[in-house]
């Protein structure tokens, strides 16, 4: 089952390389081997990842991940409107890189799949470095293409529609000082087709029913056209730590409009130790179409009832550790880290009530929050 | 009108980054000279200067995030993900 529709397609750009790393040189070659769980609002999802990556000459550079999700899920959602479930998802990305004088390029190719969404993505990404590498820029155009289904019980029922996605991304890194990086990243992304969710439906007020509520088919539109513009800083402070700041503005058709702020700060301790604590929060308005609670079935040409459409706010905490080692054997491995992150995320919504509190008036239930940890556990080697 | 209001937000940043990147190339055809030294540059190769120092974990982190909020993109980092609804 899926929450967004459309989401696929942009584990280009991190896969590729990052929206600020350098043109003038090949990313390290290097294996991760992840461990993830997320547990929070009645969802667990945990599962294996790993990601190797390999240069062949002085020009290329070849990448592979496998990425999976075990999903048990007794949402809220799912609570009020289906039972409880469990599934798999699977996620094999491809990239190759190529790096010619101060330009890299790269493409790269992803495939999900779960029993009732496919998604196959195709991404290409241009840097360049330039100003005596000083600035880096990049540009990249991401297409994919969706299958969305439904499955009962386990059992693939059939398929409601498919949806297409394009994305173009311009990114610039900057060397402000000795100490100080800048990033500004810009990115569109249109989505057409079927865009919501086939399992979840919008609440109404119904008069003939013992709750006073009845759900009914959600009407999501057929396109969506987002925007994104970021701005990040890291700065080296004289005790050999790093601070960073992040600013992201977001705003698509729908009427979602949101803030993110994030800063990050990084301290080697003891010789082979890292630590880092993270703060970020998140604001978001409801899609004008969006409501909890509609009149009456059919009071729009648009509905939905998505939490991730409502207006909310969210505050995400996090720590982490990593302790450097450097084996002996195999004597090809040059380094390794060991590597634990915790997460703490709470999510207030500001329009959705938690319609599983009876309550005598529809609509008149508290608003939904809930709190969720999210763990990675995970161990690196370069070579 | 929604998306004729939502062309002019896009387009405004979209051509003040041309013009800055226009700007930066163009920028190229004059001798510039680095004012950041690649001796000097010893504090931003460390590795706790890097924007994104394991993406295997950002992707992961940056999915968390995105399948659960309307907005995405621009994080210079991974999405890409499952539902669970």
């Amino acid at each position: 089952m899926r929450l967004h529709l459309r989401a696929r397609w942009l584990a280009a750009a991190a896969f590729g390389l990052g929206a600020v790393g350098h043109a003038d040189v090949l990313p390290d070659d290097r294996t991760d081997l992840l461990f993830h769980r997320y547990d929070g609002g009645g969802v667990t999802v945990e599962g294996p990842s790993v990601l190797v990556r390999k240069k062949f000459g002085d020009s290329f550079s070849a990448s592979y991940q496998y990425y999976e999700d075990l999903i048990s899920s007794a949402s809220i959602d799912v609570l009020s409107q289906a039972s409880a479930y469990k599934e798999k998802r699977t996620q094999n990305n491809f990239n190759l890189d190529y790096l010619h004088g101060s330009t890299l390029y790269s493409v790269g190719y992803i495939n999900s799949n779960e029993p009732d969404y496919k998604a196959n993505t195709g991404f290409f990404n241009i840097s360049q470095s330039m100003f005596g590498d000083l600035t880096t820029v990049s540009f990249g155009f991401t297409r994919g293409f969706d299958k969305v289904g439904e499955v009962d019980k386990g059992i693939f029922q059939k398929y409601v529609g498919d949806a297409q996605h394009r994305n173009w991304q311009v990114s610039v890194s900057q060397v402000l000082t000795r100490n100080l990086l800048l990033g500004l990243n810009f990115e569109t992304d249109e989505s057409d087709g079927y865009l919501q969710s086939p399992y979840r439906g919008v609440r109404f007020v119904d008069p003939f029913s013992a709750r006073g509520y009845s759900f009914g088919p959600a009407v999501a539109p057929s396109t969506r056209t987002g925007s994104a513009a970021s701005a990040q800083l890291k700065y080296y402070l004289p005790w050999h730590a790093a601070l960073e700041g992040n600013y992201r503005l977001y705003d698509d058709t729908w009427g979602v409009l949101a803030n993110t702020v994030k800063f990050g700060y990084t301290q080697p301790l003891f010789t082979d130790w890292t630590f880092e604590a993270t703060a970020r929060y998140y604001w978001q308005s409801h899609a004008t179409f969006y409501s909890d609670l509609y009149p009456y079935q059919d009071s729009q040409n648009f509905t939905s009832r998505d939490r991730e459409l409502a207006q909310f706010h969210s505050l995400t905490l996090g720590l982490g550790t990593s302790w450097e080692f450097h084996p002996g054997w195999p004597h090809w491995v040059n380094k390794g880290t060991l590597n634990f992150n915790y997460n703490r995320l709470h999510i207030d919504y500001q329009d959705f009530h938690d319609n599983l509190i009876p309550s005598l008036i529809p609509g008149d239930e508290p608003l939904y929050a809930y709190d969720a940890s999210v763990m990675q556990f995970f161990i690196s080697f370069w070579y | 009108m929604m998306s004729n209001m939502h062309c002019c937000r896009i387009a405004t940043p979209l051509l003040l980054g041309a013009v800055l990147l226009g700007g930066l190339l163009l920028g190229g055809c004059s001798p510039i000279q680095p004012w950041v030294k690649p001796y000097e540059r010893e504090h931003l190769a460390d590795p706790i200067m890097s924007f994104d120092r394991n993406p295997i974990s950002s992707g992961y982190l940056d999915h968390v995030f995105e399948v659960r909020e309307g907005a995405r993109g621009a994080t210079g980092g991974v999405g890409g993900g499952c539902g669970c609804n």
